[in-house]
């Protein structure tokens, strides 16, 4: 049985659906990702999962289970006890996404104290050890810094120390390099990647860089304006593309460009008022037939296609 | 944090000069010259005129006047009442502590009622407390506090009889002032119905004060938990699986109220000109109802002393709130 | 053939910005009870059955219509002279709006060409002039448009030179801060390459791009202003009797707060209704016109 298993995720602001039909399903020790551009739905779908959205939205799904407890059905203050502790988020923009108020330690205590009630001196041994572990140096002296006096590498690292502080089986990165300087950009996903492997940690990691997945996944998810288009082993999905939009993600990396010109997707992403009545990447997919205009394709063999692509392009 | 704390110190200089120099100069702007407006209606014969002129140093240059003006600023010597042929400096510090205990209050209550309210109404946006909220606050802040302390008095004075009138404690009251506060020199006094007099006398002017400061914190405090609410380190916090009451009581509560100080600050100088008005309608003893009164009988040099006092504490007030800002504003408390 | 939806024209400003105000029923409710005002005080001659100073003898200090004693001859009251009631607020509101647009008008052209040069010129002009602006805010406002009135001499145009010399901080203050954050703009590099002078820098180029905060500004200084003057007229130092503005009318009214509440409560409701109509106003332009908070 899967750690996290969610099956046909939907979450609807008003009428327009941010995430619309998705699955996932990630077993202790795995790292999945997730994939698409802005606006595709997939840091709404992980936010869903984690309970963090405003009371604006409506989030429904088949399944939406962690460890065999279902998770849609769950009393707030239950809620609370597993978020935090055994499903721990990490996001996007450092700087902001501590309180600069108070101090880094404060802040990574605070998360000992409320799941793992430990002692004072306790909590401080464990702070100074988790800083240590994400690999800041002179920790005790760290501890008492303010956001604000650190850089954004270091905010991440701390954000990190404290999403693992309780041992989560399940950490969610959402574009956690993105922020960042490109030399930090790889000793974060590094670190992120031996942790994961030291406490065997599933992981779900959000990025829109497809390179990143294929340095650091195992099986993929991709996303295409709150749908889900393809899901595979990377090696599988790297190898033979089957969805076009999944086809066009990789043909755009810089590594297969052709001559000087990069192979980008042409066309926008849908926005909240565009919504397609058919498939989605209709309008800016090369193989469209009439049938992808009226019709929406259901999510059949790992592929949401009429015409998924069987060879190698 | 040091460097914050010289330049706002430094600012103060000029500020304070030019508020000295407008002291000054307001006697000087009245028609006539100071020897005539101190005999007042009697006039005067022109040969005293003359010497006196000479004797108060009114024939020197004006650049020499003003120096020696602040001179005798420095030196605690702000003149003497034409009305009563007191020190101004000792008639104000006698009428001070009604007004600042009068005050104290006011932004007591502003701040006890008006903060909850702020913040609770933020937190249930769109919701019927929140409307009632926004609702009473503007209202509280279109109101002229003269009206609606008249109002006040009519219900509870009048119709209700609940509340006295006029003054800090009833007339049948006397004892030494020990500390000016009408609340502790009752408490004090140990006769029997005086804290319950002096309490009561306080409650309309209080209210009437408290209005505009109570409205303003309240909108002001909504509006800084709206803009909190809406940021990362909120998300992060409740990622964390902390309970509602320590993401809204600890995290965004610590960063709203930053700005919150600043406002707070601002309202001195609204306490002080609603003190006015306060003062007058309530027959309170405090610097307002004297001002007023200076100015309506000509006292020019109570109003020139007066308006000098009250605008160095007006200052004084803003550098300790600039003060408690850098405090508690991490970025700058905390500077590397 | 395409199966995206077609984009309709985009809105013009003005559109746009009716759009986001009409949403706030508040401010409309404003907007309208504003514009009744107005159309009474111009029409006050028209409107009010009476003229404000003239005293009935036979008639002092008769209730409303309503309660025992009064007549629908003077549907308010009278006031202690036999004054009627209606009438005068009539015409009062013709002395609030006169005060509050003077006050504004003089506040918004001083206040802007100061915050102007303090911008766009900086260096010790600007020093000067914000220590200026300093010292007036180191008064409480009341307290410095007294002692200014005290020497210029009671009156309504002394007071509204107070009030308007009191007001000025706000709009210096705001102007500098929006011409601060314009002038580093590439639209403005832009016209200086091209030639702009000074004067049409300040003026044309910058100066519409600041509007928005100003107007917030303008209203809630036009509901100040009311306010202070009704302020002024109390404590004496403001309009003199007979004249029927509504704060003056309200310091006649103080000995009778017990005995004939007609004439404190109307004068002080037409104060209250007209300012909380202005900030009404006023926070619906605050929301239509903040760039932050648009949706789109």
């Amino acid at each position: 049985m899967s750690l996290l298993d969610i099956k046909n995720l939907s979450v609807a602001f008003g009428p327009f659906m941010a995430v619309d039909g998705v699955n996932l399903s990630i077993d202790t020790g795995e790292v999945a990702a997730v994939v698409g551009e802005s606006g595709s739905g997939k840091s709404v779908a992980m936010l869903a999962v984690m309970g963090l959205l405003p009371w604006t939205a409506k989030v429904t799904a088949d399944t939406m289970q962690f460890d065999g407890a279902d998770l849609l059905g769950l009393s707030p203050g239950a809620r609370r006890r597993i978020v935090g502790k055994d499903m721990a988020m990490i996001f996007q923009e450092p700087m902001t996404s501590l309180n600069p108020c108070f101090t880094v330690g404060f802040q990574i205590k605070e998360a000992l104290k409320t799941h793992l009630g430990l002692s004072a001196k306790e909590r401080q041994t464990r702070a100074v050890e988790l800083l240590d572990q994400v690999g800041i140096p002179e920790p005790e002296q760290r501890l008492k810094a303010f956001p604000h006096q650190l850089s954004g590498g270091m905010n991440q690292r701390v954000m990190i120390a404290m999403a693992i502080s309780c041992n989560p089986r399940v950490l969610v990165a959402d574009e956690p390099t993105t922020a960042l300087d490109v030399t930090i950009q790889a000793q974060i996903l590094d670190l992120l990647l031996d942790l994961q492997k030291q406490k065997g940690m599933a992981m779900v990691l959000i990025t829109h860089d497809m390179g990143v997945v294929a340095e650091t996944a195992e099986t993929v998810n991709v996303q295409y304006a709150g749908e889900q288009v393809e899901t595979g082993a990377v090696d599988d999905i790297f190898s033979t593309p089957r969805h076009p939009y999944t086809a066009a993600l990789l043909d755009a990396l810089p590594e297969r460009r052709q001559g000087r010109r990069l192979n980008a997707i042409p066309g926008v992403v849908p926005g909240p008022y565009d919504q397609m009545h058919g498939c989605q990447f209709q309008p800016r997919c090369r193989y469209a037939q009439d049938r992808c205009q009226h019709e929406r394709p259901p999510f059949a063999g790992g592929v949401r296609c009429f015409y998924p692509r069987e060879s190698a392009s | 944090m040091f460097r914050f704390l010289i330049y706002k110190l430094a600012l103060l200089i000029p500020t304070f000069l030019g508020v000295t120099v407008v002291a000054f100069g307001f006697i000087r702007m009245i028609p006539g010259d100071p020897i005539e407006l101190l005999a007042g209606e009697r006039g005067i014969d022109p040969a005293r005129h003359q010497e006196l002129m000479v004797q108060f140093g009114y024939d020197l240059p004006i650049w020499q006047q003003y120096l020696t003006f602040l001179g005798k600023l420095l030196q605690g010597d702000l003149g003497t009442s034409i009305i009563t042929r007191q020190s101004v400096v000792d008639e104000f510090f006698t009428l001070f502590p009604a007004t600042v205990e009068l005050s104290l209050c006011a932004i007591l209550v502003a701040l006890l009622v008006g903060l909850p309210a702020g913040i609770i109404a933020g937190v249930k946006r769109g919701s019927m407390f929140d409307h009632f909220v926004m609702g009473g606050a503007l209202v509280g802040y279109s109101m002229p506090i003269f009206w609606s302390g008249l109002l006040l008095i009519m219900l509870f004075s009048g119709i209700l009889g609940w509340t006295p009138v006029s003054g800090r404690i009833s007339a049948m009251f006397f004892f030494e002032p020990v500390t000016g506060f009408m609340l502790i020199d009752s408490l004090l006094s140990g006769e029997e119905g005086a804290f319950k007099s002096a309490a009561s006398h306080l409650i309309l002017p209080t209210v009437m004060l408290s209005t505009i400061p109570l409205a303003v914190i309240a909108r002001q405090t909504r509006s800084a938990i709206l803009e909190v609410l809406g940021e990362d380190y909120i998300r992060t916090a409740r990622a964390k699986g902390l309970t509602p009451l320590r993401v809204i009581g600890v995290h965004a509560l610590r960063n709203a109220l930053i700005p919150v100080v600043t406002t707070i600050g601002l309202q001195i100088g609204v306490l002080l000109a609603g003190a006015i008005l306060t003062e007058t309608i309530f027959s309170w003893p405090g610097i307002g109802k004297w001002m007023v009164h200076s100015i309506s009988r000509r006292d020019y040099p109570a109003v020139q002393g007066g308006l000098l006092m009250i605008a160095a504490i007006v200052m004084m007030v803003n550098l300790l709130v600039d003060l408690l800002y850098g405090l508690i504003n991490p970025r700058i408390r905390h500077t590397e | 053939m395409d199966s995206t939806s077609t984009t309709p024209a985009p809105p013009s400003p003005l559109q746009e910005f009716w759009a986001y105000f009409q949403e706030n029923r508040g401010a409309v409710a404003g907007l309208y009870i504003i514009i009744a005002i107005t159309v009474v005080a111009v029409f006050a001659h028209i409107v009010a059955p009476y003229s404000p100073t003239e005293q009935f003898r036979d008639h002092l200090l008769q209730p409303p219509a309503w309660q025992e004693g009064g007549s629908w001859q003077f549907v308010l009251g009278t006031d202690a002279v036999g004054r009627d009631m209606l009438s005068r607020i009539i015409y009062g509101a013709r002395f609030s709006l006169f005060i509050g647009g003077v006050v504004v008008s003089i506040s918004l052209v001083v206040g802007i060409s100061l915050g102007l040069l303090a911008g766009f010129v900086r260096g010790p002009v600007e020093t000067v002039i914000m220590r200026l602006m300093d010292i007036i805010l180191a008064f409480p406002s009341l307290l410095l448009a007294l002692v200014m009135v005290a020497l210029l001499g009671p009156g309504l145009v002394n007071a509204m030179i107070a009030i308007a010399l009191v007001l000025q901080p706000h709009f210096v203050r705001l102007t500098r801060a929006q011409v601060i954050n314009e002038r580093s703009r590439d639209y403005v590099i832009a016209s200086r390459i091209a030639g702009a002078g000074p004067l049409r820098l300040m003026f044309i180029t910058v100066l519409p791009n600041c509007m928005a905060p100003l107007i917030v500004q303008s209203t809630m200084s036009f509901s100040t202003a009311i306010l202070d003057a009704a302020a002024l007229g109390f404590l004496g130092m403001g309009a003199q009797p007979p004249t029927p503005e509504w704060g003056t009318m309200l310091a006649e009214a103080r000995e009778f707060i017990l005995s004939a509440w007609w004439v404190v409560s109307f004068p002080g409701i037409a104060i209250l209704v007209t300012v909380l109509s202005f900030n009404l106003m006023g926070d619906g332009l605050r929301d239509a016109l903040d760039p932050k908070l648009k949706r789109s």
